[in-house]
Parts: structure tokens; sequence; C-alpha cells
């Protein structure tokens, strides 16, 4: 893989949430690493922990309910959890900048997207720096130029409800890169749009993060996203990863049952009908099960899938995967 | 095969506003704007459509929840919008419609027996209620103690398979499915759509098969129909749809559509990439409504609106690109 020292660190990050009825397990020792320059994807279904790990890096979490019990979380070597606020507001916004899926609840609908843009422009600054208004004006006319969003004077004057879905999510893009961000965090950023917007969106944001080199974490569920858009992909199910490889090495040939499961269930453009699906339904985080939390709902479950928790092993170079199926391979 | 549907020049405009003074016009959008097709008994014909295109907006005249500006809708041969403006409770129970978010079609304040028990009050009065939601939940796979439970004590998939399970209730023959599957993750995605077929089979139901998703499309409908601000731009079979697409909005879909294979990358178009906003339906442009994303775009496009021609075998598209081919030549697109 890479040398040059990682970007993102996350190690063994286990988070639970405390309701009344318990506390629930919701991430289980989640470890990931991204390098720059990079870009890698998250893919899970709704409720497997992506979006609450990528809450964890900005700490962002609501504290209470959710208690981080163990794990660290280090980006550009610095200890996250250690940080005070003031270095923790200059990593967020600046180091690390996120998108999230629905546009219209991200933008503030009573101030001018000139306004929003010029806030975040002005804050992002490098400390002891302040930007004039005309500064501030000019960043903002070259952020949304960069989105290829036409007369963006008359735009900056604009509010959220006068611009289309895909308009907003460019504005956003625009936003969370304005900063020149070494990480951007997007969570599922087309799944709102139209589908030819989508596709117009998702490649401006693939060519812009290559124009400035930004690292991107991708968290959808759509694997034909995750397919275009990234070089590396976690697989994340029920609170822990699953299995990682090269994009393409994914696809051709996934190993953990679960990830050959959701492969299989999408269905194809070019025909094959509808397969049947995973059966089961994703665990309980009250009583999640022990050993492999997927093994209720495993075609290939062995005895020690049901009290051991699999470790992770490396079957090929970038190629790991959390099975007892591989046991005779290396520990990752 | 008999039509059970048959559309007619259909129309539904709405006034949303009026304009500012001192001209003081009416806004209207038209969400459908003239729009024919039939459907052939125990069919499933897909309708595809982006943001404006109104699908839905079709979906819900059928049921009958919006009466049509203009046009006619039959349902075997007879006329669902009478001049008085009432469809006979009969006709009512024979079409019905599963939508598309099941956390706001069910009633969250009424468990699942009282959600299944109020169409069967209503179409089926007298009888022995438990034993008919018992047999509801049975057909659908689902144990007899989830009709004591509320919506918000189901997963997703769960609620849409009630929501199946109350569109049943009547007894129809067309089920309108308005983008089931849509808010589901894809693994529940299978297992639903398996359900839906297989009650197809089962009831010999006609499906109305309303979807933005063109994977999913190509695996469960028999015809495709795609609609762009209220008009049909392309129908024909699902094969053909796929594999020769005509129109250039169809064409600007299929290459969008993310694929997770290299065999579905070497099959989606590449002559056309998406390009531009869809225009707000209150501001359609004239001519042909594609005329600002359209990369084949001709002077007559922009002039007059195309009409639906057959291009092949059960295959009508309604482009300048067919219906004036000469003209096509001519400009060095043929």
């Amino acid at each position: 893989m890479n040398e040059a020292r990682p970007l993102l660190e996350i190690k063994d990050l286990t988070v639970q949430f405390s309701v009344f009825a318990g506390k629930l397990q919701v991430l289980d020792g989640v470890d990931f690493t991204m390098y720059p320059g990079e870009k890698v994807g998250l893919v899970g279904e709704t409720g497997c922990g992506k979006t609450t790990t990528m809450k964890a890096i900005l700490r962002v979490l609501p504290s209470p309910p959710a208690i981080i019990s163990r794990g660290a979380i280090f980006f550009g070597g610095q200890d996250v959890m250690r940080m005070n606020e003031e270095d923790l507001s200059r990593v967020r916004g600046r180091g690390i900048s996120m998108i999230f899926q629905d546009p219209t609840a991200a933008l503030n609908p009573v101030f001018s997207i000139g306004e929003q843009f010029g806030y975040v422009i002005k804050y992002s600054a490098p400390p002891g720096k302040s930007l004039t208004k005309q500064e501030i004006h000019l960043r903002a006319v070259n952020a949304l130029q960069e989105v290829a969003l036409a007369d963006p004077e008359r735009l900056l004057r604009s509010y959220p409800i006068q611009l289309s879905g895909g308009m907003r999510q460019r504005v956003c893009i625009g936003m969370a890169l304005a900063t020149n961000p070494k990480l951007l965090i997007a969570d599922e950023p087309g799944t709102s749009l139209d589908v030819t917007i989508q596709d117009q969106v998702l490649r401006l944001l693939r060519t812009l993060v290559e124009e400035k080199n930004t690292s991107v974490i991708l968290i959808t569920h759509t694997l034909g996203i995750v397919r275009e858009m990234t070089d590396r992909v976690y697989v994340m199910y029920a609170g822990d990863i699953v299995e990682m490889a090269v994009t393409k090495n994914l696809f051709a040939n996934p190993l953990h049952p679960y990830t050959q499961g959701l492969i299989s269930t999408v269905p194809r453009l070019t025909g094959g009908g509808i397969a049947s699906g995973i059966p089961g339904r994703i665990p309980n985080y009250l009583t999640p099960p022990p050993g492999c939390r997927f093994h209720p709902r495993c075609p290939h479950i062995m005895d020690i899938c049901r009290t051991e928790k699999p470790p992770t092993y490396r079957v090929n170079n970038d190629h790991v995967v959390a099975c007892f199926l591989y046991q005779t391979e290396n520990r990752a | 095969m008999t039509d059970i549907l048959t559309v007619t020049d259909l129309k539904k405009y709405f006034v949303v506003g009026r304009s500012g003074w001192p001209k003081r016009e009416s806004i209207t959008v038209k969400a459908v704007d003239g729009i024919s097709f039939t459907m052939g008994e125990g069919e499933t014909l897909g309708l595809v459509g982006e943001s404006g295109s109104g699908k839905s907006t079709v979906a819900y005249i059928t049921v009958g929840m919006y009466s049509p500006t203009s046009g006619s809708l039959k349902f075997r041969d007879q006329d669902l919008f009478q001049a008085d403006g009432k469809r006979p409770i009969r006709l009512k129970k024979d079409i019905q419609i599963v939508y598309q978010d099941p956390g706001s079609s069910l009633n969250p304040r009424r468990t699942i027996k009282d959600i299944l028990k109020m169409p069967l009050q209503l179409h089926q009065p007298g009888k022995n209620r438990l034993e008919q939601i018992v047999y509801l939940l049975d057909i659908v796979d689902m144990p007899p103690e989830y009709m004591y439970k509320y919506p918000y004590m189901l997963s997703g998939g769960e609620k849409q398979i009630v929501a199946v399970a109350r569109a049943l209730a009547t007894d129809p023959s067309l089920v309108i499915l308005d983008e089931p599957t849509s808010a589901l993750d894809v693994s529940v995605q299978a297992k639903t759509i398996n359900l839906l077929l297989r009650l197809q089979q089962e009831f010999q139901l006609t499906y109305l098969f309303i979807t933005h998703d063109l994977s999913l499309m190509r695996n469960v409908a028999s015809r495709v129909a795609i609609m762009y601000l209220g008009k049909i731009c392309e129908i024909a079979e699902t094969a053909d749809f796929f594999q020769k697409p005509l129109h250039p909005y169809t064409q600007m879909l299929l290459s969008s559509i993310p694929v997770i294979s290299e065999e579905e990358e070497a099959f989606k178009p590449k002559k056309v990439i998406s390009t531009g906003e869809i225009p707000s339906p209150v501001n359609i442009p004239s001519g042909c409504s594609f005329t600002t994303r359209c990369p084949f775009v001709m002077t007559v496009c922009r002039e007059i609106d195309p009409v639906m021609v057959e291009a092949g075998p059960g295959h009508k598209v309604r482009c300048h690109l067919f219906t004036q081919p000469k003209l096509a030549t001519v400009e060095g697109l043929g």
C-alpha cells in the first residue's frame, strides 16, 4: 500500500447509545484507515453505523446518549478525542468538511446563499487573518463557478428555496470545498437527487476532488456509485467492518457472505430477474447476536461463528475480511 | 390479451397561483399534458420519470384521488370518471394503490388490524373480519400476531408489506405501485419485489409499476413508458426499450444509471450524457419540452411539439428525429 502517513486512522471504535431500555451496541470495534489523496467508500445498509462512525470523527455525536467506550481517532496524526475546542473547531470545516444527503436540510432556509457562504468562508480563514467583505464575496463567486453554477452573483442573492435540488447540492459541495479541506466526507450525496442530476453532480464531485487532491470518504448504500467513485471500499454490517478491498476487487471477488449477498440483490440493467435477497433482518442492537453479528443470516455458518467474533484476515494485498471462512489466512 | 385500462389524451392541470401585478395571470402546472396508453390484463406496465414528469399524478388520477382536467380513463370499457364526478364503489375496489413511503401511508395511531379492517368494512360488509385479516397477513407471509402491532414497531420493509396487504384487501384487479421499494434497502427490496411478483401470479393482478430505478424496471416490467414534463416520450416492450432506446431522454436516463458490473457498463448508451436541469413544470419550454437538454435539437423542435409515432412493432416514440426523418438527415444527424 502506501508508505505515507495515514490522513485518518480509526482504531477499535466502539460506540454505545444509552436508551431507556438499555444500551444499544452500535459500533463494535471499527477500524478504518485512509491516506492522502484517496477516495474511500463506506458501504452498508440503513442502520449499519456508517453515519455514526463519521459523526464520531468530527465529534458531533450527541453525548448523551452516545458513549464512546473504546477506541481512538487520529486525524493528521493528532488525537481527535483529546483535542480542545479550539483545535477541534479548526479541524471541523477546514481540515474536514462534510456534505449531507439532503441539501435542503443542510441549508438554512432563512438566509441567502451568499450569507451562508460568507459565514463558512469567514470562519474558516486561518486564525489571525480576517478577510474583507470583498475577499469573501470573491471566494464565494469562485467557489460557485467551480461547481458549474451559472450566474453566481444572482445565486448568492437567492434563497435555498429558489434553487432546484441539484443546485442546492452543488452549493453544499461548493461550500464544503471552498475551505480547501484535506478530507471531504460525503454522506449519500446523490440519493435525494433525480438520476440524471445525480450523475452530473457526482461527476462534478469527482472532477473537483481530483483537481484539488482532496481525500474523500463516500458513504452510501448504492453499490453502483461506490464502483464509479471510489478506489477502495469498506463494507459495514451492524456496527462491524466485514470487508475491505480495492473497489475493483470487491466487485470482482467479494469474500464476505454479506458482501456477496448484497451484490447479488442488486438488479442488473442487462436483465436476469430479481434475486431472493438476504434472509432475516438486521440485529437488535440492544441484544446483538454473540460471535459474528451476521451469523443468523449467513448461508455458510459454522459452529465457531455463533460464539466467537471473527478477527480480520488478510487474503490478498489490500483485501481483508472478517470471516472464519478465511481462518487459514494470515491475520490482518 | 384484453385491455384492462385505456387512457386517452389525459390532461391534468393545476392552477397554483397568480403572477404579479398588473397582469395577474394564473400560473398553471401542466402535470399531465395529453397522454394515451393502454394496459393489458395481467401485464406489468412500468412508468419511469424524474421529478416533474407527472408519473405520480397519473397514478393518483387512476386511483381516483384527482379527476382529470380533460381526456378519458376507461377501466374494462367503463368510464372511470362519470358525469357526476363520482366513481362507483365497485370500481373503487378494483383499483388499489401502494404508496412510496410506508412511514406516512399507514396511520400511526391505528394497529395493523385496524388498518386492514377499514377496506374490508367498506367493500365486504358483514363478514368475519378476524378470519379475513389473518388470511391477508398470511398471503403476505406475515405472522398473525403482527395485527396487534402499531406501524412504529415494524421495519420499513414490514410496513410496506402491510401496505400491500391493505391494497389486496378489496380483491382488486389493478394495483398501482408508486415507487414501492424506493424507501427500502437493497436486500429488503428484493424480498418485497419477489412477494409482489408471486402475488401477481397468484391473484392474476395487473400492475402499474412506477419507479425511477431502471435496473429494477428491467427485471419487473413487461412494457415500459418514460415520461418527461407531463408527456410520454417513448413506450415499448421491456427488452426493446433497454436494447434499442430511441428517444434522446431515454438514452440520457439510461446513461446516468450507476451500475455494478462491466457488462452493464458496456450495455449503457454512450452518445448522450446528462446535461442541464429539469425545467420547472410551471415554465415548460415551447415546442418539444426536451429542447433545453437535447443534444440532437433541431429548429423544428423548438417550434412544433412532436407527436407519438410507431417506430417499430409495439415501440412508439415522440421525437422529431422520427416524425420528421427527412429533416434529421438534412441537418446531418441521420
